[in-house]
């Protein structure tokens, strides 16, 4: 019974081309709303630009131009200036899924699988019933190439409507022209211009220019003219590979031998390596890799753990760099302190990675929300599913109260502030296909978390800094504008001389004050007392001088004498700590009365003038 | 009778302008010692205030608050009130002028960095020169912005208006909405009453209520609208007739957290000023209702508790005036029905059911028929 059963099922099973499955599961590629269709579109069309100009070492010029035409569909059209693709490929390129590249290669890229482009064909296709519309032209002695293309989603196959040479007046690059069931929306996170700007932070090397629908044309410029450094292909590293995969490559390999296929097929193997790695799996060195079965793959596997192998080479990734980083956001926010870092490569799982973090503060950002996060994954921006992603764990995992930033009830803290972080790898793991957030591999949340402290130490020292001048500027402003405001009209109420009010000054200040006052004796003599607080948090050394035309008598402490001219330079070596005060005292003998004006001002030497109240400051002598 | 007012307005004067000096004084001769001026004075808050065996009411207690010009806004603090006691002192005493405390605030235009920001701020300055100087603000001759509350009742008073001397009947000689109570009460004595207690009303709708349905023949009360939280006047005013001619007071209310704190600074004095309470609260004020009880036994109309409400229920439970075991069931009542009521709910029970039965049984309760 039950095997007719089966026997009646299996007239019903049969194979579901690619195309079809992905008709009927667009959310997994990110085709699941009005507005995200739209970014979805455009942010793989604008990869697949970024990583064709990068190739052909070409600065990149990208237009991204929106139209709407009717209320809920759109025509959306990407242009670049890259090295444009042969006229072969073309159909293939944009209309057959997983179709692609880049796919097999192991170096940083932004595309991997060579699905994007033409999902967004098959979703154009899918709610406009149209073709899409694609010009290449490969130089400026070439034919520029018109297709009008479809995908067969029963056969996964290309479907040619036109296929026209015509005149283009570009010298190269490709333009792509879909239309399509999206939605434009503007002043949220998730918005097409928000991608294109956040585009713009980690591509600084580009120009980028969108034109929305209702005409507005925005341009993000490009900060340099130096493109990223290319990242080079690798070979598998041991560490991480799997079962099935490395039995895949001994079935398939052309060596015969296996010490061959170790050096030959993976990275960081050589022949000293090759030959620990056969002797901890128990295997010949010469044994044919065709004959080895899943056990003794698995004894290699193990083995791979055991010998000693170097990190894989991090040439194949092509990290932003700080100072780029740096240029980027410096270029598209207005900020009052930026600060970024890029951390040595790093493994996980056999991938090599890099973390690359900046923050932005002030400026116009808002004072009291959660930090924005720009999240990228390859320099392709995250605007998904944040809380998923393990950068926005290593954001939580900090005590920001630390760095001076406000964290209330722990997750995100509170501040003017943009945190921007960049995962570059081969192999960036992500969470889903649709590519949102990245997977919370222990390794790389640590990578981030270091990389996060690094800058925010920065800003902590900034903040601070910030801090003392504010409080520096608010005691200038009780000094200056309210202090003598205040003396006067106290004065003024109890008719009385309006009070001297440099020992407040000094006091609010932290300075040292410096007060000298007259006696004069009936005999005509006259005792002079120099009063020295230091109101400040540490203690000071600096000279007195006293510049005066007599000799004077009684000095206490004895003074050293100096004669300039036909004056006498009195200098009082002087060391108070803080919160003490001293005093100097001496007499004069004064000739005539008119000489009272001559007592010369005091004179303080080493001090800076900002630190002391009452007398005048020179530098060394 | 005019001249014992006059002679007791020079003293007062003297006393403001001694007192204000003084204040002017203590911040130069600080400048003059180098230390950085500053004026300290009893914290405002509800930490600190105590009650007062003595008088019975609650006043401010030992802790102390500073004005110090170390920081910007103590500074600017400072300066706002030298300012002030200088317009005070050569504007109104020695010119034997007076303002409103918005006047004040306008006038301030005119002081560059030194004026004020809002009116609250110009308020609450002249608050801390009560304080300070311990005078009320008459002294100074500032005059709040109006009165307008009004009450109802079988008292005759004397009022010196600066238009002459008036006699009146608050029943006979007033119109429907009763006798306005001047700014400054101490301008009234009181000639002579038929009165066995006074009912002190919050809201304007009851108070019509209550004169309408007769209650003030029928029982001799005299009725005072309190009209929200009640002015210093009112509050004065309710504290003279009970302290000077004996006659009980009751107070009643909307059923919530903000109406029990008119009762508090009607019968207890209010944290805000304290430094007044001696002068200004009732201790002997009892309370009537809307209490959380009468909503359950009444089975009353009633609202939910906004979340305002209940923090202000909590910070209640909380300030010392409320520490009774009266108001501590009543409070933890009201948050555990999460319901309030308005006085007027009552006339879901009819339009008599408030003066033939809800206030006769509360009056009965409290004792005071």
């Amino acid at each position: 019974m039950s095997t007719l059963i089966a026997e009646e099922l299996a007239k019903n099973q049969k194979a579901i081309s690619v195309a079809e499955f992905f008709e009927k599961n667009r959310q997994i590629l990110g085709f699941d709303s009005g507005p995200r269709s739209l970014i979805t579109t455009i942010k793989e069309a604008v990869d697949n630009s970024l990583d064709s100009c990068e190739d052909a070492q070409i600065l990149p010029n990208i237009l991204v131009h929106v139209q709407r035409i009717s209320k809920d569909h759109v025509i959306v059209t990407i242009e670049d200036n890259g090295p444009g693709i042969v006229k072969e490929q073309i159909p293939k390129v944009f209309a057959k899924l997983l179709y692609g590249s880049r796919f097999h290669s192991l170096k940083q890229s932004r595309g991997q699988q060579g699905i994007g482009i033409s999902a967004a064909v098959l979703y154009s296709q899918l709610t406009s019933g149209q073709p899409t519309k694609i010009i290449s032209k490969i130089g400026a002695h070439s034919p520029a190439h018109y297709y009008e293309l479809m995908i067969n989603t029963r056969t996964n196959e290309p479907e040619i409507f036109k296929d026209e040479e015509i005149d283009w007046d570009r010298n190269q690059g490709t333009r792509i022209e879909l239309e399509m069931e999206a939605s434009y929306v503007k002043g949220r996170r998730q918005s097409v211009y928000e991608y294109l700007k956040s585009t713009a932070v980690v591509t600084p090397h580009a120009r980028i220019t969108l034109i929305e629908p209702d005409g507005n044309e925005i341009v993000f410029e490009r900060a340099t003219d130096k493109l990223p450094k290319q990242a080079q292909e690798i070979l598998p590293h041991p560490h991480g590979i799997e079962l099935g995969t490395l039995m895949r490559m001994l079935r398939y390999t052309e060596r015969k031998k296996l010490g061959a296929f170790l050096r030959y097929s993976f990275s960081k193997i050589g022949l000293f390596t090759a030959e620990e790695i056969c002797k901890a799996s128990g295997l010949d060195f010469d044994i044919d890799p065709h004959d080895i079965d899943r056990n003794q793959a698995k004894k290699i596997l193990e083995a791979f753990k055991k010998v000693k192998i170097m990190s894989p080479p991090t040439d194949c990734l092509s990290p932003i760099g700080e100072e780029l980083i740096y240029k980027g956001l410096q270029k598209e926010f207005d900020v009052d302190f930026i600060a970024t870092a890029t951390r040595s490569p790093s493994v996980y799982s056999g991938n090599p990675f890099v973390i690359e973090v900046g923050i932005a503060y002030g400026g116009r950002l808002q004072k009291d929300d959660r930090v924005d996060i720009s999240r990228f994954a390859n320099r392709v921006p995250l605007l998904y599913q944040q809380g998923a992603c393990v950068t926005t764990r290593a954001i939580e995992s900090i005590r920001w109260k630390q760095y001076g930033l406000n964290q209330p009830g722990g997750g995100l803290p509170i501040g003017p502030v943009i945190l921007l972080v960049h995962v570059a790898s081969t192999n960036v793991p992500f969470t889903s296909e649709s590519k949102d957030a990245i997977a919370e591999i222990p390794a790389i949340q640590n990578e981030t978390e270091l990389a996060l402290k690094e800058i925010a130490r920065k800003l902590n020292r900034f903040l601070k800094r910030q801090g003392t001048l504010k409080k520096r500027r608010e005691k200038e402003i009780i000094i200056t504008k309210v202090l003598p405001k205040m003396a006067e009209k106290l004065a003024n109420t109890l008719e009385k001389p309006v009070p001297d009010i440099s020992p407040v000054v000094a006091k609010i200040m932290g300075n040292v004050h410096i007060d000298s006052s007259a006696d004069k004796h009936e005999t005509g003599e006259i005792n002079v007392r120099i009063k020295i607080n230091n109101h400040g948090s540490k203690s000071f050394e600096f000279d007195i001088h006293q510049l005066l035309p007599y000799e004077i008598k009684r000095a206490s402490p004895e003074p050293k004498v100096v004669s300039v001219g036909d004056q006498y330079d009195y200098i009082w070596p002087v060391k108070i700590n803080p919160g003490n005060s001293k005093a100097l005292t001496y007499t004069l003998e004064l000739i005539d009365e008119n000489d009272e004006n001559k007592l010369g001002n005091i004179i303080v030497e080493g001090m800076e003038q900002e630190l002391v109240t009452g007398a005048k400051c020179v530098k060394g002598v | 009778m005019a001249s014992e007012i006059s002679k007791k307005k020079l003293e007062h004067d003297r006393l403001a302008k001694q007192n204000l000096l003084k204040v002017t004084e203590s911040l130069y001769d600080q400048f003059k010692e180098g230390i950085i001026p500053n004026i300290v004075m009893p914290s405002r808050t509800k930490k600190n205030i105590e009650y007062n065996d003595e008088s019975d009411v609650w006043v401010y207690g030992g802790r102390e608050s500073e004005r110090s010009s170390k920081t910007v806004k103590g500074a600017f603090q400072l300066l706002k009130t030298t300012h002030t006691i200088d317009f005070l002192l050569s504007n109104h005493l020695s010119q034997n002028r007076g303002s409103t405390l918005r006047e004040l605030y306008y006038i301030s235009e005119n002081w560059d960095v030194a004026k004020f920001k809002e009116q609250p701020e110009s308020d609450r300055l002249i608050e801390d020169l009560e304080i300070i100087t311990n005078l009320q603000r008459e002294y100074f001759h500032m005059r709040p912005e109006e009165d307008g509350a009004t009450m109802f009742g079988p008292i005759r008073i004397h009022e010196e208006t600066k238009r002459g001397d008036r006699i009146i009947h608050c029943q006979e000689d007033i119109g429907e909405s009763g006798y306005q109570i001047p700014f400054n009460v101490e301008n009234i004595n009181f000639v002579d009453h038929d009165a066995n207690f006074i009912i002190a009303i919050e809201t304007g709708g009851m108070y019509a209520r209550l004169i309408e349905n007769g209650f003030d023949e029928k029982y001799n009360a005299i009725l005072v609208h309190l009209k929200g939280q009640p002015a210093r006047s009112t509050r004065r005013l309710i504290k003279r007739m009970n302290e000077e001619l004996g006659i009980p007071v009751a107070v009643f209310t909307d059923g919530d957290p903000w109406s029990y704190r008119i009762y508090a600074s009607i019968a207890y004095g209010a944290i805000k000023s304290a430094h007044l309470s001696e002068f200004m609260a009732t201790p002997a004020a009892k309370f009537i209702g809307v209490q959380p009880t009468d909503i359950v036994e009444y089975e009353l109309s009633t609202d939910k508790l906004t979340d305002k409400d209940i923090s202000a229920l909590r910070s209640e439970l909380s300030d010392p005036r409320f520490e009774t075991d009266y108001w501590n069931e009543q409070i933890n009542l009201q948050l555990e029905i999460q319901k309030k009521a308005e006085q007027q709910a009552f006339a879901g029970k009819g339009l008599d059911f408030v003066t033939d039965i809800y206030l006769p049984d509360r009056l009965s309760d409290i004792g005071i028929i």
